[in-house]
């Protein structure tokens, strides 16, 4: 192994590594942010009083749960400029060609991935607020929006955060898949860089040590967050 | 939609299934003697070994199996001529061998937390009512703590199993012809990906279905106390049949 590779400047590739980190950040907060909106609506619908809408949740979440992330990624690699084509076209009439941006690309599958688990965890921290709650304060005369606010957001919100932590563990760890579709972060940089350097060991394990970073870093943050969330409540 | 190709494509994808299969099946079951290995150490009163055990939970929990494919795939051509030496080589050239090796280090970390929290959930007086019976370590072990531990970890470990069956997709990155492979080879030939989306889908839909039916039809097994409630009813109780 030759460590003066990861020097940074001209001779190493220590700054394409480094940059490549950033952009893993980039997309796996965008994906995350991205995948409780989509859990977030879904959850609305599982917990919906229509039938139908329920069923239009559970098919995403079994689909999603049930399919590799990787065959996702090709579908929307793939599919995802035919269907954009379609759109400008009809609606703009431009016919020329475009591709969507491998950033978007990644994004979009990673955070449907990811939603698929955010909708269960919010689904079930939902649950998880007892009924009381939500009578003592209709009883004292909120409104919708203020019980919402107040009532049910701060308690799904701790109930949420251990299921929340786990699934962006599991996001930042499914961006390494979006390197396949040639978006350069750790796993494309380090492929990159051990192709013309030779020295694959090397670039992988500096590629983990990354990741592992990143994961042990962020679970330190939530950690925190869960104790920041849970520190009105009295453990006997 | 293009039926004609789906028609096409579905016996191609089908051809893959049979090596999404193998690596699943070798990985699960190697990765789960090792499990039980880890989760041993892992629960040992020496802080060492146990520390040991926690740091490889760790680093394989932390970081992505693609991570942990490459490394072991294309990481091990940096160290050819000593592997050559020593025999190994000849293993790890073998994308198929490394998938699966990869496949295997990766869930053995994931189901030793499960057997881990199996072990722990096995209640302290059972423990005890077994010793004071005079029970040996390993009647203990086999009649106490393992039928106890393997209910509370069947859940949890069958949805490893299907974590597993789509990890597997990940083998195609080192050109394993397994479904996904098969399906990107396909998608990247006629450029029907929805087609081909729609088929691979299903089958791995279709596998999962029937691990989550196994899993629970085994739960059901191991617990019949626990489902057996409606039909008790029905039944007459055993001490009414000594009775007459």
């Amino acid at each position: 192994m030759d460590f003066s590779l990861l020097t940074f400047g001209d001779g190493g590739w220590g700054d394409e590594m480094l940059r490549g980190a950033l952009m893993t950040m980039a997309v796996a907060v965008c994906s995350y942010l991205f995948g409780i909106l989509v859990g977030v609506f879904f959850a609305s619908l599982k917990l919906s009083q229509m039938a139908i809408l329920r069923y239009v949740a559970d098919f995403y979440t079994t689909v999603i749960r049930g399919i590799p992330e990787l065959l996702v990624i090709y579908l929307v690699f793939f599919g995802g400029g035919t269907l954009l084509r379609t759109i400008t076209s009809g609606l703009f009439g431009y016919d020329g060609y475009i591709d969507p941006p491998l950033f978007i690309t990644g994004m979009v599958c990673i955070g449907l991935s990811a939603g698929a688990y955010i909708t269960e965890v919010i689904r079930g921290a939902v649950l998880a607020v007892p009924a009381g709650q939500i009578e003592a304060a209709k009883a004292i005369g909120m409104g919708t929006a203020k019980r919402f606010w107040r009532i049910l957001v701060p308690q799904v919100a701790r109930y949420a955060l251990p299921g929340l932590g786990n699934v962006w563990q599991l996001t930042l760890k499914e961006t390494s898949l979006i390197s396949v579709i040639g978006l350069v972060e750790i796993m494309r940089s380090a492929a990159v860089a051990s192709g013309s350097t030779k020295e694959p060991f090397t670039f992988y394990l500096v590629a983990a040590i990354l990741y592992l970073g990143l994961t042990s870093i962020s679970n330190r943050g939530f950690l925190r967050a869960e104790a920041w969330a849970s520190k009105g409540v009295r453990y006997s | 939609m293009d039926f004609e190709l789906m028609t096409e494509t579905f016996p191609k994808l089908l051809s893959g299934i049979p090596v999404t299969l193998t690596l699943v099946g070798s990985s699960l079951a190697l990765g789960i003697v090792f499990a039980v290995i880890l989760a041993q150490m892992r629960l040992s009163k020496n802080l060492l070994v146990s520390k040991i055990a926690y740091a490889y939970v760790y680093v394989f929990r932390s970081t992505p199996l693609l991570v942990q494919i490459f490394l072991i795939y294309y990481g091990s051509g940096q160290f050819r001529e000593s592997l050559e030496n020593v025999g190994l080589w000849y293993f790890l050239r073998e994308p198929y061998f490394c998938a699966i090796l990869a496949l295997t280090l990766n869930t053995a970390a994931y189901t030793a937390e499960i057997i881990r929290g199996g072990i722990q959930s096995v209640p302290w007086g059972q423990l005890e009512a077994g010793r004071a019976v005079g029970m040996s370590a390993m009647t203990l072990f086999r009649r106490i703590v393992f039928p106890i531990a393997i209910r509370q970890a069947l859940p949890a470990y069958g949805n490893e199993i299907i974590l597993m069956v789509k990890s597997t997709s990940l083998a195609s990155t080192i050109t394993i012809l397994e479904v996904t492979g098969i399906a990107k080879k396909i998608i990247a030939a006629t450029f029907a990906p929805m087609e081909v989306f729609i088929i691979a889908g299903a089958i791995y839909l279709s596998m999962n279905f029937i691990v989550t039916r196994a899993v629970q039809w085994i739960e059901v097994k191991l617990s019949p106390q626990l489902y057996r409630e409606r039909s008790a009813e029905s039944k007459p109780k055993v001490d009414e049949v000594l009775a007459h």
